[in-house]
């Protein structure tokens, strides 16, 4: 038997591994490069330009887009993390009590169904209550995007709550001090980074929808990603690379920091 | 006087209500914009349509039929929906192999990621997380200048002498194929990563103590521990692969449809409601199907997965 028999080796792995790296990271960097052609052809190189981010920051369309998407993304992020963290604080840390089990799949339910299936649903639904009640604004995206945007929130801060125990919480009990400053001075402050990275989490889920806003959303409330299809699916040009080079830098901002944060072990 | 036991057991009753008043605003969201409207759609199936979208209160089964039969309009006579079923089977085709294709190439990356030692194993986590929260349609955009006839892989074929004129894939099922591939690889690496991680090695050196070879190892030791993160990850796959709508839309062009551009149309141009939502339930179907399975394979494997 050879002298260096590794024990974790398999033959070909690495290879296939490293083939998978490159391959994931590869497209991603042409078209981060063609955002700064020059020339307004994508499968030419004219020489390295700025114009198309240019372009897309004067282009109005592009800025209503990010606008609403920014808007539409925190406020579902905010409302989806507070409702998961009351959530999460009912369903960790007890006994199994009747329901427990429900609340489970139930939080998690919108993972299960195909975003086709519930955009088509909210479609249906939600032009029943235009109907109804003759608003037609945003707040439709807003409630679609909290709903889906839950089970995501909802994830990091369960598995922080499950690695917290009880003690701190029963000793603030004993020296009196009431439920409310108990949670406000004890459990919050240790909750915290998984909010944190539950919010990160629903901001970006909710920023990278595309299939249930396009069914949702009416006319003139396009998001960016779906202002993006509408482009891609007509011809491209340099500019929607450089609208998502703009995007991949802030997914990647948002990734990191969320990575940081959920790793952090205090 | 309530006893002790009276105090407790009202304590534990105040606590279970507390708690479902806790869940109850993420309950009542998720119910109304979510799995609520599921039930809209069930009943929506079973409807008329109406003449310019949207539907006519009146019972009929006919959507349901029209899932995999057509009616002739002259003499009504039922035949099989071949588009249909046609649009059926690519889907389930193209899903399954997606499945198998990053299953194939993410076993052997998640083993590479779980072989490496702790430090780095965290940098090799991090740049698989990265396209997994990047943007799927700006992925599928990637995609798309790639395999396109001006894009890179043509254009150094071309360069090389190798093809005389660009091989067409853009708007093939290949396309899609490829598309769903590397937009789906980093949820089967996942799961099989967090599996693997928690593989103990000494098991797999007992087997080669025992004269096993490398594949026997591989089959016999590896892939069972490991099982529970590649069934998962398969589900993960297969659910949003089979209901894809972005990928078959900017790589499969207007001809390629799969199921969710099927059912699209019927909400668009179509105008029959109805169909799209019985297209939509068989979808949801054939997806609890699956997980089904999932949770009974799991069950039998002894292993709890989350």
């Amino acid at each position: 038997m050879a002298k260096n028999f590794s024990i974790k080796h398999q033959p070909g792995f690495t290879a296939i591994a490293a083939t998978c790296f490159i391959v994931l990271y590869l497209p991603i960097i042409v078209l981060v490069i063609y955002a700064f052609n020059a020339a307004s052809s994508t499968s030419e190189w004219g020489g390295f330009s700025l114009r198309w981010f240019q372009s897309a920051w004067q282009n109005t369309q592009v800025v209503d887009a990010t606008l609403r998407s920014f808007q539409i993304g925190s406020i579902a992020a905010v409302f989806s993390t507070i409702f998961a963290t009351m959530a999460a604080l009912a369903t960790t840390r007890t006994a199994p009590y009747p329901g427990l089990t429900f609340k489970y799949a139930a939080i998690n339910q919108p993972l299960m169904v195909p975003e086709i299936v519930t955009g088509v649903a909210l479609l249906i639904f939600f032009s029943r209550i235009k109907i109804f009640t003759g608003y037609s604004g945003i707040g439709y995206l807003v409630a679609a995007h909290t709903a889906f945007c839950i089970p995501f929130a909802y994830l990091p801060i369960r598995a922080r709550l499950e690695n917290m125990d009880l003690t701190l919480e029963r000793a603030a009990a004993d020296l009196y001090a009431t439920p409310w400053k108990t949670f406000r001075r004890i459990t919050l402050p240790l909750l915290w980074p998984g909010i944190l990275a539950g919010l990160m989490l629903a901001f970006v889920i909710s920023l990278d929808d595309v299939v249930i806003t396009e069914f949702v959303k009416s006319g003139g409330q396009d998001t960016l990603p779906t202002y993006m299809l509408g482009q891609i699916r007509r011809g491209i040009t340099p500019e929607i690379n450089a609208i998502s080079t703009a995007f991949l830098l802030l997914s990647v901002a948002i990734v990191t920091l969320f990575f940081f944060v959920s790793r952090k072990r205090d | 006087m309530a006893t002790a036991e009276e105090v407790a057991k009202a304590a534990e009753r105040r606590d279970v209500r507390d708690r479902w008043l806790l869940s109850a605003p993420a309950l009542l969201v998720i119910f109304l914009a979510a799995t609520g409207p599921l039930l809209i759609v069930l009943v929506y199936s079973f409807l008329t349509p109406g003449s310019y979208g949207d539907v006519k209160w009146q019972f009929s089964p006919e959507a349901w039929i029209a899932v995999f039969l057509e009616r002739d309009i002259f003499d009504d006579t039922l035949s099989v929906a071949a588009a249909h079923v046609t649009i059926f089977l690519r889907s389930i085709k193209l899903s399954v192999v997606t499945t198998i294709a990053t299953l194939a190439l993410g076993f052997p990356t998640a083993y590479f990621m779980a072989t490496r030692s702790e430090k780095t194993r965290d940098l090799w986590l991090f740049l698989i997380t990265i396209p997994f929260w990047t943007n799927l349609l700006i992925r599928t955009f990637a995609v798309l200048q790639i395999i396109r006839n001006e894009g890179i892989i043509n254009t150094i074929l071309l360069k090389l002498g190798i093809i005389s004129a660009p091989i067409q894939i853009l708007y093939t099922d290949t396309a899609i194929l490829i598309g769903m591939a590397y937009v789906y690889l980093p949820l089967m690496v996942l799961p099989i990563y967090a599996s693997m991680e928690k593989l103990d090695f000494r098991l797999v050196e007992a087997g080669y103590d025992l004269y096993a070879t490398r594949f026997q190892v591989l089959r016999r030791i590896i892939f069972p521990m490991v099982k529970p993160g590649v069934i998962a990850g398969s589900i993960l796959v297969f659910i949003p692969a089979l209901g894809a709508y972005v990928t078959p839309s900017v790589l499969g062009g207007g001809k390629n449809m799969m199921l969710s551009n099927l059912i699209e149309l019927q909400f668009g141009q179509g105008r029959n409601w109805p169909l799209g939502s019985a297209l939509s339930i068989a979808v949801m179907i054939i997806v609890m199907v699956a997980l089904l399975a999932y949770v009974r394979n799991a069950g039998k494997s002894g292993v709890r997965h989350g």
